[in-house]
């Protein structure tokens, strides 16, 4: 019991800290990426205890908090037109799906026994009772829920487009975030993300090499779920004006954008544990169950740099491409995604119903397999470039009479 | 207008090759550019400045119009001859001359006040292109602020000591100019 409650405080507390930070980094890669400083200034304001002493800067580390206090400070309006009940539960309902999400997902490998405990912990919240995968699943589902609740209750034609836009793109991307994970599942015969991570750590292949379509698949997926440029759709603040929460101020957006960024870190999570092995890397982390305290440090300090490093590219994709068009988006999922997750699927099972076969599990054969399925990516790859189902021509037809035109409107 | 109206240009958008419809290749073009500034940034090639503690480097021949200032000749005299020509040309109306006979020989008259409204004035510099003796010029002070809208409103005293404060960073454009005898 208090072990479960200290995971959840560790949990709780570290990701709204890690959201809070993120939001600084991903202002100051915004300002890196176009030429400028960023926000350098907020740190410890001691000139504000003593007159002589100087303010310390420290790289503006102060900002989350500066930011955190400004929103709850702020004047929170509602406005006359809205529907309060939903209003206020829009923004709750998101975070808790958010928060919740990361009962399941470990953030380690065990803590080793110790002081006062005789059996390894694991540095889960909830082991979700071998079925990890499904409730991430479920509870990412519900974040829909708030983003559509928030549209509807604002009563307002520009929130409503965005949660539309929002409800449509994420029950189209579920499927292709689906089928990528149906590949690892397959190959591990477990939906417990320990044990998938253990499955990789134990054979040394992640599953990026060894399912390259699936990754592609999954993270293209992850993106879109996460609600990132290129697929932020849902609130493009350009045509939208921040879609879904353009009625919140206050405290109730930060609860909105809070949400988005655990949205970020879980797809980030999910991203390492599922296809980057996790807290596993080469020589490091060994791949027994039961670590020393050395390796189990060393664990952490892995997943960590890896999730980092995958937050890194989220941020600096989002300045890298513009934002699809909505025919587009849909065509991405429906024509690109779903063919590619499918193919991806039937040979993740074919090639493991060879190596079962074949009894062979040397290292030369599971190079031949990662061979193979890269050789399945390039080919599905080049196969699904030449169809193009991206190519829309939206130009007018010449040959058409304006009669047939809006006969087909 | 009909779509088969000959006036009308039709334009075939470009195709795209392999490389456009695979988007990896695109794809990492534009990551590789965000990288570059990205990396160019953190080695402090940033091209904003830290305002309050680094000067903004407003560089030589000024290209920043700031606050005017009210030329003197080489016995310190105010060089302007009264003539009204600023006054004319100002879009803004912002410039109050008056003007009286001179005391000196060699020019007829001479402003016994000069006042411009900084407030109003919309820094086009059209009054240093329309000064014949080059009297008034505007310098690169940027950061001009006050606290009433009578502190903005500067005369000739103020004007002149804004030549003062600026003459060694900014020298004359053409010091010989002056008088119209």
């Amino acid at each position: 019991m208090i072990e479960t409650l200290i995971k959840i405080a560790i949990v709780i507390g570290g990701l709204m800290t890690a959201a809070a930070y993120f939001v600084l980094l991903e202002r100051r890669m915004a300002a890196w990426i176009q030429d400028r400083v960023g926000p350098n200034r907020v740190g410890a304001p001691l000139s504000q205890l003593n007159k002589n002493w100087k303010d310390l800067r420290l790289f503006g580390l102060g900002q989350p908090a500066a930011d955190g206090l400004k929103f709850i400070l702020k004047e929170e309006y509602t406005p006359a037109h809205v529907d309060k009940r939903l209003f206020v539960l829009a923004p709750i309902s998101i975070l808790v799906a958010a928060l919740a999400t990361f009962a399941v997902i470990p953030f380690g490998s065990v803590v080793p026994p110790g002081f006062f405990w005789d059996q390894p912990i694991a540095m889960a919240v909830s082991s979700g009772a071998g079925v990890g995968m499904l409730v991430v699943f479920a509870l990412s589902s519900i974040a829909v829920y708030g983003v559509i609740l928030g549209g509807w209750a604002s009563n307002n034609k520009y929130s409503f487009l965005g949660a539309l836009r929002s409800s449509a793109q994420l029950i189209a991307y579920e499927l292709p975030l689906g089928l990528g994970i149906l590949g690892v599942i397959l190959a591990t015969g477990s939906l417990d993300l320990s044990e998938i991570i253990a499955a990789q750590a134990k054979s040394g292949w992640w599953f990026a090499f060894t399912q390259p379509l699936g990754f592609f698949v999954f993270f293209v997926a992850a993106f879109a779920e996460a609600a990132r440029l290129p697929f932020d759709l849902p609130e493009c603040e350009q045509e939208l004006i921040g879609g879904y929460h353009t009625e919140y101020s206050g405290i109730k957006l930060l609860l909105f954008l809070v949400a988005e960024f655990l949205h970020m870190i879980a797809a980030s999570f999910l991203i390492v544990m599922l296809f980057f092995g996790g807290w596993h890397f080469w020589f490091i982390t060994g791949a027994e169950s039961d670590p020393g305290w050395i390796q189990a440090i060393l664990r952490v300090a892995v997943l960590m740099t890896k999730i980092f490093l995958v937050i890194l590219f989220f941020m600096l994709v989002r300045w890298s491409w513009p934002r699809f068009r909505f025919d587009q988006l849909m065509a991405l999922a429906w024509k690109v995604m779903l063919p590619l997750g499918l193919i991806n699927f039937v040979a993740v099972a074919a090639i493991d119903q060879v190596k079962t076969i074949s009894g062979n599990s040397s290292p030369g054969m599971e190079l031949l397999c990662a061979a193979i399925a890269w050789g399945v990516c390039i080919v599905a790859w080049v196969g699904i470039s030449f169809a193009g189902p991206l190519v829309a021509d939206n130009r007018p037809r010449l040959d058409l009479d304006p009669f047939d035109v809006d006969s087909q409107v | 207008m009909n779509a088969d109206d000959p006036d009308i240009k039709w334009v075939e958008e470009p195709k795209l090759g392999l490389s456009g419809k695979m988007y990896a290749p695109m794809f990492l073009q534009g990551l590789s550019t965000t990288f570059k500034h990205l990396k160019s940034s953190l080695q402090g090639k940033a091209v904003t400045v830290s305002y309050p503690d680094q000067e903004p480097n407003i560089e030589k021949p000024l290209i920043y119009r700031g606050v005017h200032r009210l030329n003197k000749d080489a016995q310190g005299r105010v060089k302007c001859v009264a003539c009204f020509l600023c006054a004319t040309a100002c879009p803004a109306h912002c410039i109050d001359i008056i003007g009286i006979e001179s005391p000196w020989e060699d020019r007829e008259k001479y402003p016994e006040s000069f006042t411009i409204d900084e407030l109003r004035c919309i820094y086009c510099g059209m009054c240093e292109e329309a000064c014949p003796v080059d009297a008034i010029e505007l310098t690169s002070l940027y950061n001009l602020t006050g606290r009433s809208r009578e502190e903005m409103i500067f005369d000739k005293e103020k004007l002149l000591s804004v030549y003062d404060a600026t003459i060694d960073t900014e020298p004359m454009r053409s010091p010989g100019l002056g008088g119209t005898v």
